[in-house]
């Protein structure tokens, strides 16, 4: 009844996702009293999982399973699902995993449960708390099944070190035949992307215009940081849908978000709850988003983002 | 070329999240329901593909009867039939396999869903339906031609996008970028008035036991108030961010 953690990686180096799940891997077979296997596909450092506790380390090598694919990469996580008698599946909450979940759920034809922020309050029966309702609530949910599969949030449960002594073993499993190919991938090389930054600097119609988005830029870069935007700004196409955070937008839940010129609307700050340090800075003092912020500054973005620019590019 | 888009009924984005009897179910007083934005998209494209792929759209929610209303608006947009499977939308798995089982008699090359819905935000739904049927599956997809039973798409993925060819039938997480918010279709009087001439078949659910459980709702912890800096002691922000937050 062993604990499973599917391993990212992106061009054969692990994801910073992987070793939170491994973290979270490892707390939960501890609590469970079972050991912890982490799958990796095509990757060169997954040796690394051994660090947050990983007892097994299965590396399926395959150059067909390099780009990837929900319905391939399900088939082959369920053929060692099986093999090692596998009660509990962890992913992490991004793009892949999340496309990764629900179909590896139907296959396998067990409960799936995803954006989970802690280890489960209850083992026996399984109940785990989720947020839902864009996170303007909770759930604690009990879910109901031999296997059972949970993705969880990013940044909610943090790295935790435990030294092991796994071993590591590159399998071949061979890949189902599909239809489906991928033709191109189209990547911003260089660039911090939302689902991955700690720092998101976000901003919105209080820039007035496009043109004026190096200075958000620029903050990014001295803060290691990915940039974002609000809805209107990516509905009038001064940055992509991509950028776009909020309700039906993407999530954020980084570290630190700094919104500015964004007044906070309600489905703006559903989609970004749950960062853990909020900044706004905003030349309204009435701006809803006063309210949901940690700190914030009442001041023209256009005074205060070229000084705090410079402040931070003498200190950092 | 039939088209399968399936719809939830969600609160609309700007109401207040309540729960009664003691927490345990969210409180629909008050609250207007609305189609599933992320539905919406897939919804506006398989309404283009009537013309541009000669196709057949019926539109279908799992849901007790209060769910008509966003079917008839569907109606109204342009799908041509709409399907309510009649039980109390529990959780996604049995929500999922009501669909599965809905698609085992009547055969669909493309099912849309949402890429996830507002309220549970599970994103699940697509990808069961897809994995139980064993059809192709792209979600978060922000393009889809057919041409010849073939299927392009692209999906986003982390920072970029992907894309990609496969043969349908084919089932699909929609999102904005599919169409664009400007491209959803407002109903019109003669929109509505052919909707009402449309049909709305009512269809016995199989009443699936659920694999997930919401025992108990909770609201997150009111915030403290905003520690306000003045904009030009922009040391003190990197100060308090550095050792009070330990967020840089």
């Amino acid at each position: 009844m062993s604990v499973l953690v599917y391993s990212e990686s992106e061009n054969g180096k692990l994801k910073k996702s992987s070793f939170e799940t491994a973290s979270y891997g490892k707390a939960l077979s501890e609590k469970l009293e079972t050991n912890l296997i982490c799958v990796s596909f095509n990757c060169s450092d997954s040796k690394l999982l051994v660090k947050y506790g990983a007892d097994k380390i299965i590396n399926i090598d395959n150059a067909n399973l390099k780009e990837f694919n929900s319905k391939k990469h399900s088939h082959a996580l369920s053929q060692i699902i099986e093999k090692e008698d596998v009660s509990l599946v962890i992913l992490s909450s991004s793009a892949d995993a999340k496309y990764l979940g629900g179909y590896l759920a139907g296959i396998t034809d067990s409960a799936y449960v995803s954006n989970v922020v802690q280890l489960p309050e209850s083992i026996n029966p399984f109940i785990v708390r989720r947020s839902c309702f864009t996170n303007k609530a909770f759930s604690s949910t009990e879910i109901i099944g031999d296997l059972k599969i949970i993705s969880i949030s990013s940044n909610s449960f943090g790295l935790k070190e435990n030294n092991g002594d796994g071993t590591l073993e590159t399998i071949n499993i061979k890949e189902i035949e599909t239809s489906f190919k991928v033709s191109n991938i189209e990547k911003q090389s260089g660039k911090v992307t939302i689902a991955d930054a700690d720092i998101v600097v976000s901003a919105g119609r209080g820039l007035k215009g496009p043109e004026n988005w190096h200075m958000i830029e620029e903050l990014a870069e001295v803060l290691g940081a990915a940039t974002a935007c609000s809805k209107p700004v990516s509905d009038m196409g001064w940055r992509p849908h991509s950028e776009h955070v909020g309700q039906t937008g993407k999530p954020v839940s980084s570290n630190l978000y700094i919104a500015i010129g964004i007044s906070g609307a309600i489905q703006h700050l559903a989609g970004i709850n749950s960062s853990k340090i909020k900044v706004v800075i905003n030349n309204d003092p009435d701006a809803p988003f006063f309210k949901a912020a940690d700190y914030g500054i009442v001041g023209d973005a256009f005074e205060v983002i070229p000084k705090l620019i410079s402040k931070l590019r003498a200190r950092l | 070329m039939n088209i399968l888009v399936c719809v939830s009924n969600v609160p609309d984005t700007t109401s207040k999240i309540n729960f009664i009897d003691s927490d345990s179910k969210f409180d629909k007083n008050g609250v207007q329901f609305i189609i599933n934005p992320n539905d919406e998209f897939g919804l506006t494209k398989a309404v283009w593909m009537k013309n541009s792929n000669n196709a057949s759209v019926t539109v279908l929610t799992v849901g007790d009867s209060s769910a008509e209303a966003i079917l008839r608006k569907c109606l109204a947009i342009g799908a041509d039939k709409a399907v309510r499977i009649d039980c109390e939308a529990k959780d996604a798995f049995s929500v999922a396999k009501e669909i599965v089982l809905h698609c085992e008699n009547i055969k669909y090359d493309i099912i849309i869903c949402g890429r996830e819905s507002i309220d549970y935000n599970g994103g699940l739904v697509p990808g069961l339906i897809a994995g139980y049927l064993d059809y192709n599956y792209i979600t978060n997809c922000i393009s889809l031609e057919i041409d010849s039973g073939k299927a392009t798409c692209a999906r986003e993925i982390s920072g970029g996008t992907e894309f990609s060819e496969c043969d349908l039938p084919l089932v699909i997480g929609a999102q904005k970028g599919l169409v664009e918010e400007s491209d959803l279709i407002i109903p019109n009087m003669r929109g509505i008035m052919m909707a009402r001439q449309k049909p709305l078949e009512v269809s016995k659910a199989q009443n699936i036991n659920s694999k997930a459980i919401d025992n108990k709702f909770f609201k997150p912890e009111e915030k403290g108030e905003v520690k306000l800096v003045k904009s030009d002691e922009l040391d003190k922000l990197i100060d308090l961010l550095e050792n009070e937050a330990k967020v840089i």
